[in-house]
């Protein structure tokens, strides 16, 4: 598929404040609740709260693994480099009508045009990382900006959280207080009496404790690595975004509370499961669905991923395993 | 408003389900970390996830466990009581985990003998996680049944028994709620 190489952006809307962005055939306009997705005749919107969320993760996450599916017509898919956008290709009744349409571009070249659409989009007071509960609206006519927000950095542990050089543990002094539902969670640090000459090795931490100071939601961390192994703990309030459609198996623990999880056809939206996962429960996501959670009280999840490089071409190649364990 | 958080533990966890719509649940590789440590001997390392070469060991963690070794990091973490974990550097890689990724079972050393340097002692409690330095020797001890879980590779100490933990029944009742 040819890259697209088009990017346009225009002069605020008088009305709304709101600059149109423009990537390959696909336009991008706001006002003052909804955002609007064309290409050609084809023509979809969506809440711009649910639009702004979505576009945050796939922001932060660099388009994470696979797809990313706004709602069910509009998504991106991570070719690792490139990435596609699309209105329509994960929906069997788009595919189907062939009202469908796909464009493919440099990741970096996509990425700065979704960067500045969120810059332009998010009004202050608004933090798209945040539980409804715990931000601004989204809605209304341009005012203000909300930049520290979304530019957050991920925090992805090299080693460990708490190792000498490694990510820092979350404190008050910080700046990651407790979060208003998990204020009955233990905070004390575990024991650790370190012989002389092994401080680098001889470590320990909180992470009931560190994740009780999340500050965003629906946003994995990387905590601990063993080489492609990440675990990804994440603290969970309200939806889940996107309906993730990973290209590889993903693991959850639940480590607190409960999350409801809808699970779908990846490729055709169809419904194929409700997995209602609490605390100590463990699943596997298959590398051939799409899943949206839904927690009502802010849970703490494990997410459990593999990095592996080799991963992409073997799902090129059509080896990557479906299910992970077959029994 | 006060909220109240819900950790499970050994004695007292609620299991949720796969509710299937158009699926084999078994795709799902459903279980739960205390169910499976509850229902394991102490020191068992039953797997609960898997990825590729990559698992997720649950433990029932009682008494005092053997030594163990593997030739990359390892990290535990404690999801219910209470445990104890001695660190050693061993002098020399055991033979066994070096060619072999996964936890080792070392043999016990001679009483009154430590199975290297001491590197540290850790106290562990409910969500508190520690790194398992690659090549260290290392212990636990639990006072009472206490659960742990373990991010580690495939090894001869790891036990797959899938078909006993997971849920493989596709009625469609939900969890209890």
């Amino acid at each position: 598929m040819t890259l697209q190489t088009r990017f346009e952006t225009t002069t605020p809307d008088p009305d709304t404040g709101y600059r149109t962005f423009r990537a390959g055939g696909f336009g991008f306009a706001r006002d003052r609740y909804f955002a609007y997705l064309s290409h050609g005749e084809l023509r979809h919107q969506l809440p711009v709260d649910a639009f702004l969320r979505a576009l945050m993760r796939d922001v932060a996450w660099g388009f994470f693994y696979g797809t990313v599916n706004f709602d069910d017509v509009l998504g991106t898919t991570n070719f690792y480099g490139e990435v596609e956008l699309f209105l329509g290709a994960k929906n069997e009744a788009f595919v189907r009508a062939r009202r469908d349409v796909t464009e493919r571009f440099a990741s970096a070249d996509l990425m700065k045009t979704f960067k500045a659409i969120l810059h332009d989009w998010t009004n202050e007071g608004f933090d798209p990382f945040a539980a409804p509960l715990e931000t601004a609206v989204a809605f209304g006519a341009k005012r203000g900006s909300n930049d520290k927000a979304i530019e957050r950095e991920r925090v992805s542990a090299r080693r460990m959280v708490g190792l000498p050089g490694d990510t820092e543990v979350r404190t008050d002094g910080n700046g990651y207080p407790v979060n208003r539902m998990f204020e009955d969670v233990a905070q004390h640090q575990p024991v650790v009496e370190v012989e002389p000459g092994f401080e680098a090795e001889v470590c320990a931490f909180n992470v009931f404790g560190y994740l009780s100071r999340s500050d965003v939601t629906w946003n994995p961390s990387v905590c601990s690595v063993l080489r492609d192994s990440l675990f990804c703990p994440t603290s969970e309030e309200y939806i889940l975004p996107i309906d993730h459609g990973n290209d590889r198996v993903e693991w959850f623990v639940q480590l607190s509370d409960e999350i409801v999880w809808d699970v779908k056809d990846g490729a055709t939206g169809r419904p194929r499961a409700r997995v209602t996962m609490r605390a100590g429960d463990v699943a596997a996501m298959p590398a051939d669905i799409r899943h949206r959670g839904y927690s009502t009280k802010r849970s703490m999840l494990l997410v459990w991923e593999n990095g592996s490089p080799e991963i992409p071409d073997l799902i090129r190649r059509g080896e990557a395993p479906v299910v992970p364990v077959k029994f | 408003m006060t909220f109240k958080t819900t950790f499970g533990s050994l004695a007292d966890y609620r299991k949720g389900r796969v509710e299937v719509i158009d699926d084999d649940p078994k795709n799902y590789v459903f279980s739960n970390v205390f169910e499976v440590a509850s229902r394991a001997r102490p020191w068992e390392r039953v797997a609960v996830a898997k990825n590729f070469e990559y698992v997720i060991e649950a433990m029932h963690a009682a008494g005092e466990s053997p030594y163990w070794t593997a030739r990359h990091d390892e990290f535990v973490v404690c999801m219910d009581g209470e445990a104890e974990l001695e660190l050693y550097k061993l002098d020399e890689p055991a033979p066994a985990a070096s060619g072999r990724d996964g936890a080792h079972r070392l043999d016990a050393p001679p009483a009154g003998k430590l199975p290297g340097r001491k590197m540290g002692r850790i106290v562990l409690g409910r969500g508190h996680m520690a790194l398992l330095p690659k090549q260290s020797a290392y212990r636990f001890r639990a006072a009472r049944p206490s659960a742990l879980m373990v991010q580690t590779i495939e090894g001869p100490e790891t036990i797959l028994r899938w078909a006993e933990i997971c849920q493989t029944d596709s009625q469609s009742q939900g969890a209890t709620p």
